[in-house]
């Protein structure tokens, strides 16, 4: 197995009395695709905004590319190359597609000393990227809100591969989605990780997570129960660690195995 | 996942003529001409259309339009200035205050009152994004504030609510001509010696064309959509502004300094609304505490025929300029007409609903909103 490009240590985090995390160890490798489930008010938002240079650590320790790190802001963390695609996915519905791409790493050229959008490159770059990822645009000028869930998210996972993310968090990127746009944002996970990206796909979803991840760490209540690697755990198995355990396998009986 | 090559079928094709029209201007466009057509119609004869007349309802728009783009940035950004009206007041008030109470040097008195202008819009600003109260409120309270100021200011330094002698005040200083001066005379002059435009008959002035020069304030109202236009559209803060707008999270998410980029717009429109103070004080020659009064809501107006979002992240410079333009021909072309003044306002309701019912529909169009 390669280097963790980054490991995350007996990460605390505690908000005035409140144990968000107990210490969680999590590491992730370039070209993997590490799943982070937990039901909700496990604690993945808040590690991953550990990871992502939101938050500081209470204690524990981050160590990228094998060097400690201390994020201060997300910023920070972006530098580096930790990229985040949000739930509320970091896309404005009324601007173009070209314009969110760059948004906030807009290309400039320089005309009479002034700094001014380079909106040429902006087009092209955008049209190409989104071809790689088998969207066809009617134009860069195509305001992100006309297009689906899934190829918002496949848009953002682009725009986040293309400003040089070595490690990708997707938090939750399929829990509003249909089957087919979902199985289109896994293929873009799937085309990233052959990249050589490190990805972190947090979901509370088993079956999107043993589409296509790697390891599987399951968090619950604050706390790691475990990183298992892809075979070694069933559905079944994994579904139960995020509930806790006991209560959902005696609804599990009544539910006749459908959740 | 299957890489297709071919379009999706669910995609229309939009006609190139159709896809030309298709542009938040169009609401202002459209408007511009309904309105030149009115009064091309009814007022041709009025002297309207002569260069006293064009100049006339010229001015008037020019005014609007220097707020407008002010107002129009901000609103992009997603935030309101509703204390622009009473900034306009406070500003030429200030004016008035060093220039001819205090008897500073007049181009003295126009930086400091631009740097205190300046100051006040950026701490609306503050306020807004620190504490995250709606823009709204905030500006209100400022639009009191302010227009308390410039009440209560000259009648405790001179027992009077206006204060003139601004003109021989400017005489002769480097830096009043910018605000108050005009260009173009010797094209002017031209003009009327060979009779393209009217010259003045008889009188003192005998000789002399009747539209002697453009007044600073057109100048400063095209600058001001340039250079609007060109910093929305052409570079990446434009792109930061509409994000800013746009969704304020998600820009922060991106990278984009939100709250500079807001406190920025806010001082942008201190600074439209003190430019809009001083070319006023210049031409009138005094400043007066009710200036301004309700100019924020009709900036607003013009905005909002111009195309843009209340809410933001959407909207164009130039849509706004045509909106203005509007309210400038509107307003002065009903009294061309000799129709009663009052219907003034039925005319601009009337316009401002049909405006922004169109470009409503064009932003659902563009944005795939539902």
């Amino acid at each position: 197995m390669t280097e963790p490009l980054i490991q995350m240590k007996n990460i605390e985090k505690h908000f005035g009395s409140v144990i968000a995390l107990a210490g969680v160890s999590v590491d992730v490798t370039p070209g993997e695709c590490h799943c982070l489930l937990g039901d909700n008010g496990a604690g993945k938002s808040t590690f991953i905004k550990t990871m992502s240079g939101v938050h500081q650590p209470t204690s524990g320790e981050i160590l990228f590319e094998g060097k400690p790190m201390n994020f201060a802001d997300p910023r920070d963390a972006m530098a580096a190359g930790i990229a985040t695609v949000h739930q509320h996915l970091a896309m404005i519905p009324l601007m173009s597609v070209a314009r969110n791409f760059f948004m906030g790493n807009e290309p400039v050229k320089k005309i009479a000393g002034i700094n001014f959008l380079d909106a040429k490159k902006a087009d092209e770059v955008t049209m190409a990227e989104m071809k790689k990822m088998g969207i066809n645009l009617r134009g860069p000028d195509q305001a992100v809100g006309t297009l689906s869930g899934g190829e918002r998210q496949t848009v953002a996972i682009a725009r986040a591969v293309h400003f040089g993310a070595k490690v990708l968090i997707l938090d939750e990127p399929t829990s509003a989605l249909g089957v087919r746009q979902t199985s289109n944002v896994l293929a873009t996970i799937d085309k990233v990780r052959k990249q050589g990206v490190a990805v972190v796909f947090i979901t509370h979803n088993v079956r999107h997570a043993m589409a296509v991840g790697d390891r599987f760490t399951v968090l619950n209540r604050g706390k790691t129960l475990g990183t298992a690697l892809k075979g070694e755990i069933t559905p079944e198995e994994l579904q139960d660690l995020m509930a806790g355990g006991q209560e959902l396998a005696t609804l599990e009986g009544s539910l006749g195995g459908t959740v | 996942m299957a890489v297709t090559d071919q379009k999706d079928e669910r995609v229309k094709e939009i006609s190139r003529f159709r896809q030309s029209l298709i542009r938040p201007e169009l609401g202002g466009i459209v408007g511009n001409i309904a309105v030149f057509t009115f009064f091309l119609l009814f007022a041709f004869d009025s002297g309207m259309f002569a260069a006293q007349g064009v100049m006339n309802w010229g001015i008037v728009s020019a005014q609007f339009m220097i707020i407008a783009v002010g107002a129009c940035l901000l609103m992009i950004a997603g935030e309101f200035d509703l204390s622009v009206g009473s900034m306009i007041g406070f500003a030429g008030m200030m004016i008035a205050v060093f220039g001819v109470v205090l008897a500073w040097p007049m181009w003295i008195a126009i930086i400091i009152t631009f740097a205190l202008c300046l100051a006040i819009g950026a701490l609306n600003g503050y306020i807004v994004i620190r504490t995250g109260l709606p823009s709204f409120i905030v500006t209100l309270a400022f639009l009191f504030i302010l227009r308390g100021f410039t009440i209560y200011i000259p009648q405790t330094l001179e027992s009077k609510t206006i204060i003139g002698g601004i003109r021989d005040a400017a005489e002769g200083d480097w830096l009043a001509p910018i605000f108050g001066g005009k260009i173009g005379q010797p094209i002017f002059q031209w003009l009327g010696d060979a009779g393209i435009i009217g010259v003045f008959e008889r009188g003192n002035r005998m000789g002399e064309p009747v539209v002697d020069g453009i007044p600073m304030m057109m100048v400063w109202a095209v600058i001001l959509i340039v250079f609007g236009h060109i910093l929305l559209t052409k570079t990446r803060f434009g792109n930061w502004i509409f994000a800013a707008g746009g969704d304020a999270e998600s820009a922060r998410n991106s990278g984009v300094p939100v709250n500079m980029v807001k406190v920025s717009m806010f001082m942008f429109t201190a600074f439209c609304a003190t430019i809009f103070a001083i070319c006023q004080v210049m031409e009138f020659g005094s400043a007066g505490a009710d200036r301004g009064l309700l100019k924020e809501f009709e900036a607003i107006i013009a905005v909002v025929i111009g195309g843009a979002l209340l809410t933001g992240g959407y909207g164009s410079v130039l849509g706004a300029a045509l909106g203005a333009l509007i309210f400038g021909v509107v307003q002065q072309g009903l009294f061309f007409a000799g129709v009663e003044s009052s219907l003034f306002r039925v005319f601009l309701g009337l316009i401002l609903l049909g405006a922004v019912i169109l470009n409503t529909y064009i932003r659902r169009v563009i944005t795939g909103e539902r």
